[in-house]
């Protein structure tokens, strides 16, 4: 019977320890999750030979541009224009501009999200500035742009053919992540 | 449930002299190996966590009881030892919270419910000498006294904008990771990395146990429904605490090592934490409510005088419960920006369970129907068991719609739900399998007329306290906040009261126990009669100190 103890023990360990597997594999599957099917915002990434290949249809929709940063970057962050009005599967660029108002170099990143989560799966980006690090010298301004399309899709998918307004945003944080972990560095 | 013929002639006659021996006092309590007394041990523990856990929710009805800050700034002063800023006020109402829900779940309720009653009875239902490995118990239950020390201990460190883990008891990132500096969090999730692990240990105790050692005779399809619920109970253990543990080693990660999981900036996702919790604390609750209604099984069956009604039915419905349980997690998260598709699925999900979950509810009262029921104490506290889930049941089915929830979602309604489906539900069922088998543990009976006023004191005690969180979740009043606007006193005020009526019900159980202990009637070997038909009831109260050194026979 002890033979058999172990060996049930032993599964049932196996068991545990996979769940233990599970629930790290669960971090690439979910990005990959999201990637594949828009989940949450994601917004999708084309290249331009993809891009030629769809055609401008004639409703238009309208693209909100949000622009918003961490209280903690020095930066002035806005888009150059808050709207444009585009045709479903027409490419368009819009810019946006970031301006260092400190008086040292500073480096940040942007992560970006649209809403309505649902128009995610349909907001092809072909070329943006997610996630470089972008570093800008005492009063550098810089113009970064997006260039998109909406995909004709969103036309006929039930969830997202009522949708006239998507709105893009972008949050830049500071790249030096400044002690939000470090418990030394909080005076209580 | 079959009825369990024991056959030999008497067992009492197996258990000679040597089966009494006992170590000395260190040996046996502190180094113990024997299931009996390690469930004892449990038992103590989490009436101690209980008490603490239970006190602090009255610091909360205290507060609560009138609009305004009453007491949370002299009590932050007290714990801090210096004049606490209101911010400072707001964050010991979030570790009171944290404190309240992370002691109810795994030092209360899992160490009572599995780690006490599952100890002490599974060897004896399945008619074992022991656990499969009794060193291992022996480590799982002093890895929990640990896990809470180090839980408590975190109260007293900084953990943000005051002392303390702050977090609530589901830890979400980002407060959990940026926004909760200081080691007060570390500690309260390296607390639940050893509580999980004494759970998994403890599982593959049970599990080991309950498929190998069963006495011959017992197959899986005449195990008590108790033994049952604790096997199901323990395959959701191993299956969803690792992934627990997965999450909050990567908040670990996320907070000291630059880690960034759940850290938007720098391409986590905070939601990301969210599904991995509720895919562990969804089960979770099933792992809290599952043993307790094996427990309600039996002894319903005991006072009818009947096996229970739909043997098979019972002890699938609770796998089916076990096994839908790992695929609605989501209905926790209806409110993070899902897509009508996923809404719909989680929602219908969800209420499946109600189906396996009205089998067992159908079959108590079935059981019951046409019986011979005498109302003895653990029966009216089953019978109120019966009642009060089927409330929450009631409730949770509401919260269920994906549409309801995004109006209901973090108000007062979903804290009456889970309180009528765990503090009712599964303390309930606690009291009634306490009741039930202290006399086979203690060898004392209780007292039935302090049993019976103890039932009906904390029977409406919480009632006045949670059924008016109704009407608060209903007018809008959301959870986690130690302040309310005027509109919400008075409702407030009379779920404060209730907290003092259970609170007086409380001290009638441990006037009970305690009189018991000393001076209560001797108790026999099988003190309820005929319905009283598993193993544990052919040994003497107290049982041996080993037991069924023959194996008994089931025919």
């Amino acid at each position: 019977m002890a033979n058999s103890n172990a060996k049930t023990a032993f599964l049932a360990g196996a068991l545990a320890v996979s769940m233990v597997g599970v629930g790290f594999a669960a971090v690439p599957l979910y990005r990959l999750f999201c990637q594949v099917t828009g989940f949450g915002g994601t917004t999708m990434r084309v290249d331009a030979a993809q891009a030629a290949t769809v055609a401008a249809t004639n409703k238009s929709i309208v693209i909100r541009f949000d622009a918003n940063h961490r209280g903690d970057l020095p930066w002035e962050f806005k888009p150059e224009r808050p709207t444009d009005t585009v045709s479903i599967g027409a490419k368009d660029m819009s810019i946006f501009l970031a301006k260092n108002l400190s008086s040292e170099s500073v480096t940040g990143t942007a992560s970006f999200n649209v809403t309505p989560e649902l128009a995610g799966k349909y907001f092809n980006k072909i070329q943006c500035f997610c996630f470089t690090e972008q570093t800008l010298k005492p009063g550098e301004q810089v113009r970064m742009p997006v260039l998109y399309y909406v995909d004709p899709k969103i036309m006929t998918d039930p969830e997202t053919k009522d949708i006239e307004e998507i709105t893009l945003s972008y949050t830049f944080y500071p790249v030096e992540k400044p002690n939000t972990v470090d418990p030394q560095a909080n005076g209580s | 449930m079959t009825t369990i013929a024991a056959t030999g002639t008497d067992l009492h006659a197996h258990d000679h002299h040597d089966a009494d021996h006992k170590p000395s006092f260190f040996a046996r309590w502190f180094m113990s190996t024997n299931h009996k007394d390690i469930g004892t041990l449990y038992l103590i523990f989490a009436i101690f966590a209980g008490i603490v856990g239970g006190a602090i929710s009255g610091l909360m009805r205290l507060e609560l009881a009138a609009p305004g800050i009453q007491y949370l700034q002299g009590w932050a002063s007290m714990m801090a030892g210096k004049e606490a800023s209101l911010d400072e006020a707001y964050h010991m109402w979030n570790v009171l919270i944290t404190a309240h829900g992370l002691i109810m779940v795994f030092f209360m309720v899992m160490p009572a419910i599995i780690g006490g009653f599952g100890n002490w009875f599974i060897p004896l239902m399945i008619g074992a000498p022991d656990m499969a490995f009794p060193r291992m118990n022996n480590v799982s239950f002093w890895l929990t006294v640990v896990a809470f020390i180090m839980l408590l201990g975190s109260s007293f460190v900084p953990g943000g904008t005051g002392l303390g883990a702050g977090t609530g008891w589901t830890v979400y990132a980002p407060l959990s990771t940026s926004g909760s500096v200081g080691p007060a969090v570390d500690m309260a999730i390296f607390s639940l990395h050893l509580a999980g692990a004494a759970s998994i240990l403890g599982a593959i105790n049970f599990i080991t146990t309950i498929f190998n050692m069963r006495a011959p005779g017992m197959t899986l399809h005449k195990m008590p429904l108790f033994v049952w619920s604790v096997l199901v109970t323990a395959f959701l253990l191993l299956l969803a605490l690792p992934v627990l543990a997965a999450a909050i080693t990567m908040l670990l990660v996320d907070r000291n090592f630059g880690g960034a999981f759940f850290d938007a900036s720098a391409g986590g996702d905070p939601v990301l934490y969210q599904h991995l919790f509720w895919f562990f604390g969804h089960p979770e609750v099933y792992i809290m409510i599952l043993p307790g209604f094996g427990i309600i099984s039996q002894i319903v069956a005991t006072f009818s005088r009947k096996p229970v009604f739909g043997y098979l039915g019972m002890a699938y419905a609770m796998v089916a419960i076990g096994v839908v349980g790992f695929v609605v997690w989501a209905h926790h998260m209806f409110t993070t920006g899902m897509s009508v598709d996923m809404k719909m699925y989680f929602t219908a999900a969800t209420m499946v369970i109600a189906v396996p979950t009205g089998i067992k509810i159908f079959s108590w009262i079935a059981t019951m129907w046409g019986g011979s029921v005498s109302f003895k104490t653990p029966m009216v506290w089953a019978m109120g068991f019966i009642f009060m889930f089927t409330v929450g049941g009631v409730t949770g089915v509401v919260l269920a719609n994906g549409g309801l929830d995004d109006n209901l979602h973090d108000t007062y309604y979903v804290v009456a739900h889970f309180h009528y489906v765990l503090s009712l539900g599964a303390v309930f069922s606690l009291f009634a399998g306490f009741y039930y088998w202290f006399g086979k543990m203690s060898g004392r009976h209780l007292n039935e007329f302090l049993g019976h006023l103890h039932f009906w004191v904390f029977f409406v005690g919480v009632n006045v306290l949670f059924f008016p969180m109704h009407f608060l979740g209903n007018s809008g009043m959301p959870r986690r906040y130690p302040d309310y606007p005027e509109a919400f006193a008075y409702w407030n005020g009379v779920a404060s009261t209730g907290y003092a009526i259970m609170a007086f019900g409380i001290l009638i159980f441990f006037v009970n126990v305690i009189w018991s202990l000393v001076a209560g009637r001797r108790a026999e070997d099988n003190y309820w009669g005929e319905g009283a038909t598993t193993l544990e009831w052919t040994l003497t109260s107290p049982p041996p100190y080993h037991q069924f050194e023959t194996l008994p026979v089931i025919k």
